[in-house]
């Protein structure tokens, strides 16, 4: 398949152009958070017992409450782009705001997390344990903020009333990577919080 | 760009907004890429000072105009300029930047303004690393922990300055990718593509695969100097041998990033100088593909005398073998394209076949690296010195510079003169093989790398290798002089000098910024050379 003559300014291109873009991105980010897993790999089975030993540490209830609250807002993503899709930016405005203030309540925690973390004296330098829970929260948790960087700024175009039924890439795909955030998230919990 | 008197604006074509604006704030990505290749010819010209400065030490046995430290200064800095800086982003963000939708028969990128972004990414991710010179690294530019977490240069700041220039290189690869999937003109299927853009598409995919990984590496490096983790520190049970794996994971690959660009334009010029089609165009294609997606499983060959298991070893040996296999491919399809052919010698065509010559000595070194029993006896040689400049500056910067000749009259709508053009080639061909095969000699005796001193016994060696340095230098300056001169007062270009059929010579020289008045049709490759107008293979 070619593009059509002048494939700039054909919105079904620049469509196509976008989500390859950003699958593309998203490829990327899997590698960059593909060598911390591969570290994690490694030293988890070089180190079993200290990997068991040590997770017992991190608070299990506040991971799992973040967990619930990434996976709300995803939700509130997909209802967002339903929104838009059937023309109602209103609705989009409504449902990203709600996605961002989770992301916000997410990293509240974490931070509520980290600070307990370091009063019992444990700090990236601790072990090799904590060093791959620092900085592979650490690293989400940029993530995050940039993904709630990404969707205010669409909740202002939404505002400026550009977006629309027949123009929903930018919310499309904001979400996809909203997504990926969240899923890096659903590995993240399991293989630092639950190792049993 | 040096105004021309007596000139009206439509000549200039893209060039004919004058001003800083219109190149700092530009979304074209012709300019951008002319700004992309004088940013790296530039850091070409700094990191080929600190190599005249290694080779000026190298002529005596022992230490004599520079301390051990300040030589392990500037090996590094020759390394890492050379690599970041220059050769990576060279040929991909320089000439790909102008060439890909030109050939592709596009208005421009995909994402125009992404790409300026790139540009400016990269821009900030230099000035770090300059910054980074208030306390010069010293580690060699492999970075290897422990040393590069304890030394006292400033490996924090250099690391970050290289995550910005990964970050524009990935930036870059992706557009591109999206470039070549979306924006080809009409007609134009994936086997009427030129050859150049095989060669850019398997590149950029491995930029976008492989960066990331070392962006990480480097993140964790910075952060064991800052925060005090313990991933590389066997002190704490981290692994200094795991820095080397994420390490070499990216920058084993990224040597196909700087190489498969260069062939292909060395695939691009072949053909046109020997009015012939290009012979095997798909094995040409594909092995691109293929060397990218073996070139992700070779990277251990570097560390077999890191203590890696022997099954390692050994499975690293063979798929290094493997990975020559394509890249033969491609060898023997040049000069097939040239069996036979109306050859002319212009200097495109020169440096063409130079990186073909250079080339094979560069390539087929590399096997004696990958075989476990000779790479115990050459590991940190001088003939590994010699192996890796053969394949970069043998191949991928005669493949640049190749480039640089056949396109010059597109990008600048003049031509060169091809008199100097050739004593410059001369030069540098002679002056290159007087300092580097030497090394293979060295090499074999014995002689380590990365010393400032060595054994009166190299003595000979080293003399021959300086004198062929500064020959190469000389013949360097004489090709940018010439190409200076051709720039401020070179014949005017016709639209197609060459007669050549890819898409970016069917249009003015400098093209307009809309590169074509009408998107073309495409109805046939861009090689049916040499023939009769009719359908091609």
């Amino acid at each position: 398949m070619s593009a059509p003559q002048d494939g700039h300014n054909d919105p079904a291109v620049a469509f196509e152009a976008a989500k390859l873009g950003v699958w593309t991105f998203l490829a990327t980010e899997v590698l960059l958070f593909g060598a911390l897993f591969t570290a994690y790999t490694v030293y988890r089975a070089k180190f079993p017992e200290l990997f068991q030993a040590e997770h017992l540490k991190l608070n299990r209830i506040l991971g799992t409450l973040n967990t619930v609250v990434l996976l709300t807002s995803s939700l509130t993503v997909v209802l967002g782009v339903d929104a838009i899709r059937r023309g109602k930016a209103r609705l989009l405005q409504l449902y990203y705001g709600a996605t961002v203030l989770l992301g916000g309540a997410f990293l509240c925690v974490k931070y509520i997390e980290w600070t307990e973390e370091f009063h019992h004296g444990l700090f990236p330098d601790t072990n090799i344990f904590f060093s791959l829970y620092f900085m592979m929260t650490g690293l989400h948790g940029i993530h995050v903020f940039l993904g709630m960087c990404v969707l205010t700024y669409v909740v202002v175009l939404a505002g400026r009333g550009r977006l629309s039924a027949d123009y929903t890439t930018p919310v499309e795909m904001s979400g996809l990577y909203w997504h990926f955030v969240d899923l890096v998230w659903i590995y993240l919990l399991p293989l630092l919080y639950l190792i049993g | 760009m040096e105004p021309v008197s007596g000139e009206s604006g439509s000549e200039r074509g893209y060039l004919a907004e004058r001003g800083w604006r219109s190149w700092a704030y530009t979304m074209d990505h012709k300019r951008i890429g002319l700004m992309y290749l004088l940013t790296t010819i530039a850091f070409f010209f700094i990191g080929g000072v600190f190599a005249l400065l290694l080779r000026l030490e190298l002529l005596s046995p022992q230490a004599k105009y520079f301390s051990n430290h300040t030589y392990n200064v500037f090996f590094t800095l020759h390394g890492a300029m050379m690599i970041f800086l220059f050769i990576i982003p060279a040929i991909p963000s320089g000439l790909g930047n102008f060439f890909i939708p030109m050939q592709l028969g596009a208005r421009d990128v995909a994402f125009p303004r992404l790409n300026l972004a790139s540009y400016w990414i990269f821009v900030a991710g230099f000035l770090v690393v300059i910054a980074s010179l208030v306390s010069p690294m010293d580690t060699g530019w492999t970075f290897y922990t422990p040393y590069s977490a304890k030394t006292g240069a400033a490996v924090a700041t250099l690391s970050f300055g290289i995550f910005l220039i990964g970050m524009s290189s990935i930036l870059t690869g992706l557009n591109f990718i999206v470039t070549i999937h979306k924006l080809r003109a009409p007609g134009m299927t994936w086997h009427r593509m030129p050859l150049f853009i095989w060669g850019m598409y398997a590149t950029s995919i491995i930029q976008v695969v492989a960066t990331p990984v070392v962006g990480v590496t480097f993140l964790l490096l910075a952060m064991e100097r800052l925060l005090g983790v313990v991933f590389f520190d066997p002190a704490k049970g981290g692994d200094p041998v795991l820095f080397q794996h994420f390490f070499w994971f990216y920058s084993h690959p990224v040597v196909y990033v700087m190489i498969l660009p260069a062939m292909g334009i060395v695939s691009e010029v072949i053909p046109v100088f020997s009015r012939k089609p290009i012979f095997g165009y798909k094995a040409i294609a594909y092995s691109s593909l293929a060397i990218a997606f073996i070139g992700f499983l070779v990277w251990g060959h570097h560390m077999f005398t890191s203590g890696m298991s022997p099954l390692a070893n050994a499975l690293f040996s063979f798929l290094t073998f493997f990975v020559a296999v394509p890249t033969a491919v491609k060898v023997f399809n040049w000069i097939a394209t040239l069996y036979k052919g109306s050859i002319t010698f212009e200097s495109p065509m020169l440096y063409a076949l130079t990186f073909i010559g250079l080339f094979i000595i560069g390539g087929l070194t590399g096997p004696f690296l990958g075989a476990l029993a000779t790479d115990v006896q050459l590991h940190d040689t001088y003939f590994v010195v010699a192996h890796f400049h053969y394949t970069m500056m043998g191949g991928t910067v005669m493949g640049f510079f190749a480039g640089l000749h056949y396109w010059f009259p597109k990008m600048t709508g003049r031509m060169l003169n091809e008199k100097v053009a050739r004593i410059a080639w001369a030069l540098v061909v002679v002056g290159f093989n007087v300092t580097f095969f030497t090394m293979f000699i060295a090499g074999v005796r014995g002689m380590p790398r990365r010393y400032a001193e060595y054994l009166p016994r190299f003595h000979a060696e080293n003399v021959i290798s300086t004198a062929g340095a500064f020959l190469l230098a000389i013949g360097i300056l004489v090709l940018f002089w010439n190409l200076w001169q051709g720039l401020r007062k070179g014949a005017r270009a016709p639209g197609n000098p060459w007669r050549a059929l890819s898409l970016e010579w069917q249009t003015a020289s400098p093209p307009d910024t809309e590169n074509f008045h009408e998107i073309p049709e495409v109805t046939d490759w861009p090689y049916g050379y040499g023939k009769p107008k009719g359908p091609a293979a």
